[in-house]
C-alpha cells in the first residue's frame, strides 16, 4: 500500500468524503470545505495509513473534519437564513395537501425534498449512521470504524435513524 | 411504528434486513419470527425506511470540488517535497470559510450538545478503542511478543518512534501491536495480556514533560490508567482490576 499514491488512494472517494459531508453539515458551501480541509488532513496522516480500507479511512476523517467544524462554529449563535434560492429542496415540505388519497400522499412523502429535510432533521448522531448505511452502503463493522462507535450502538442508532424516520414521514401523512 | 422496547430481537430482524445475521442467527430469527407481531411488524418499516431514503438523496462531490482538491494536492506536492511533512505545508492553505452556511453549522451543533464524539473524554476514546480493539481480527497489526518486531513496525506509520517494552517477566506478556487514532491523531497501541485479559496501552507525544502521578478512572466497566513519561501520554485500558492495571503502569514506569 506505501507503493500507491495519495491521489490513487484518495481520489475514489472523494463522493463518499462528500456525500458524507454534505449530509453532517447540511449546507454545501460548508460542506465543500470540510471535504477539502479534510483531504489536507489525509496527506498529512497519509504516512500512517495501513492501506486496509481507503474509504473508511477518509470517512473518519472527513467525520473528525465536520465535527471540529461544527464545534468551532458553536459560540456563534446565528438564525439560519432560508434564502429558498440556494436550494430549492431546502424549503419546508409542504405539508397541506388539497388531495386527501392517502397512496397520493405517501408518494408526495417520498418525494425527494421532502425526504431529505426529514433525515436532515434527525440528531446528527442517526443521520450519519444511516446515511454510512444506506447511501454509502457500509457494513455495521465499517460504520463503527468510521463512526467510533461499539458495533452495538450502531445497530441501535441505525433502527432509531429508521423509525424515526418512517414516524414523520407517516405523520406528515397524517396531517395533510 | 413497532416499539423498539416491543421485543428484543428487532435488532436480529434488522441486522438480517441489511445482510449482516449468519446462517446460525438466522435460522434462531426465523422460528422466533413466526410467533412475534412486533418483529413482523419491524420488518415492514425497516423495508419502507429503504424505500424513502433512495439512492438519489447521494450527493457526489460537484465536479468544480474535485478540480480543488487536485489542485490543491498539485501544490501541496510541489511546495512540500524538499520538506518534511508537517502542518506548515499548507500554510497558504485557506482557512475553511463558513459564510453562507453557518447558520446551517449552528444549528448542527446546536444537536451536538447532545451528543459529540469531540465532547468525548479522551477517556471514553480510549475505552472505546479498547473495545472495538477487541472485535475479532482488530487487536494487532504486528502480532508478535518480540519488542524487537514490534518497535521497528510502527517506523514510518507513526511521526514519532513509541517505546515498546515487553513486560512477560512481570506477568504482562506483550502480544503485539497496532495503530489505533484517539483524540484526533493517529497513536501506537501496544497489546498485553493478563490471564485471560487483554491490556491496551496507547501511547502518542504529550505536549509537557512533567509526569502527574497515574490517574485510574473506570468507564463502562473498564479501567483506565493514564500518565505521561519521557514526554510521552501513556493510557492502559483493561477489564483487569483497576489495582492490577495501576500494577502494570507501575511496571512499565519502572521498566527500561
Amino acid at each position: 500500500m506505501q507503493n500507491l499514491s495519495f491521489e490513487a488512494v484518495v481520489l475514489p472517494h472523494l463522493d463518499a468524503a462528500h456525500n458524507l459531508a454534505r449530509w453532517l453539515m447540511r449546507d454545501g458551501e460548508a460542506a465543500e470545505d470540510v471535504v477539502q480541509e479534510a483531504v489536507v488532513r489525509a496527506l498529512t496522516y497519509f504516512p500512517s495509513f495501513r492501506g486496509a480500507n481507503p474509504r473508511g479511512w477518509l470517512l473518519q476523517i472527513v467525520r473528525n473534519t465536520a465535527y471540529n467544524s461544527m464545534k468551532l462554529n458553536r459560540g456563534i449563535h446565528m438564525v439560519p437564513i432560508a434564502t429558498g434560492a440556494e436550494d430549492d429542496e431546502a424549503a419546508l415540505p409542504e405539508l397541506r395537501s388539497t388531495d386527501d388519497d392517502p397512496e397520493t400522499s405517501l408518494i408526495r412523502a417520498r418525494d425527494r425534498g421532502q425526504v431529505r429535510q426529514l433525515i436532515g432533521a434527525l440528531p446528527v448522531e442517526l443521520r450519519e449512521t444511516l446515511v454510512l448505511r444506506e447511501l454509502e452502503e457500509l457494513s455495521y463493522k465499517e460504520i463503527a470504524e468510521v463512526t467510533r462507535t461499539p458495533i452495538g450502538t450502531v445497530m441501535s442508532r441505525l433502527w432509531r435513524a429508521r423509525r424515526l424516520l418512517v414516524q414523520t414521514a407517516t405523520a406528515q401523512r397524517v396531517a395533510s | 411504528m413497532s416499539d423498539q422496547h416491543g421485543c428484543d430481537m428487532v435488532l436480529l430482524v434488522q441486522a438480517e434486513f441489511d445482510g449482516e445475521l449468519d446462517a446460525a442467527q438466522a435460522a434462531r430469527l426465523s422460528a422466533h419470527r413466526s410467533e412475534c407481531a412486533v418483529c413482523q411488524a419491524a420488518g415492514t418499516d425497516l423495508a419502507r425506511a429503504r424505500a424513502l431514503v433512495r439512492p438519489e438523496l447521494y450527493q457526489p462531490a460537484p465536479d468544480d470540488l474535485r478540480e480543488r482538491v487536485l489542485a490543491r494536492l498539485r501544490t501541496a506536492g510541489e511546495a512540500s517535497a524538499p520538506q518534511r511533512r508537517g502542518q506548515r505545508r499548507f500554510a497558504g492553505w485557506r482557512p475553511p470559510a463558513f459564510g453562507f452556511g453557518l447558520g446551517a453549522a449552528c444549528a448542527a451543533a446546536v444537536m451536538l450538545l447532545v451528543l459529540s464524539p469531540a465532547e468525548q473524554s479522551l477517556t471514553e476514546q480510549v475505552v472505546a478503542g479498547h473495545v472495538r480493539a477487541l472485535q475479532p481480527g482488530h487487536l494487532e497489526d504486528v502480532p508478535s511478543t518480540d519488542q524487537h518486531t514490534v518497535k521497528p513496525w510502527f517506523d514510518g506509520r507513526l511521526d514519532f518512534a513509541p517505546p515498546v517494552r515487553d513486560l512477560a517477566g512481570a506477568g504482562f506478556p506483550l502480544k503485539g501491536g497496532r495503530l489505533d487514532y484517539i483524540g484526533g491523531r493517529p497513536v501506537a497501541a501496544l497489546v498485553y495480556q493478563r490471564d485471560k485479559h487483554i491490556i491496551d496501552l496507547f501511547i502518542w507525544p504529550a505536549g509537557s514533560t512533567t509526569a502527574p502521578a497515574p490517574i485510574g478512572s473506570e468507564r463502562n466497566g473498564y479501567n483506565v490508567v493514564h500518565w505521561v513519561q519521557d514526554g510521552m501520554n501513556f493510557w492502559a485500558v483493561s477489564d483487569v482490576e483497576q489495582n492490577q492495571l495501576r500494577d502494570f503502569s507501575a511496571v512499565w514506569r519502572h521498566a527500561s
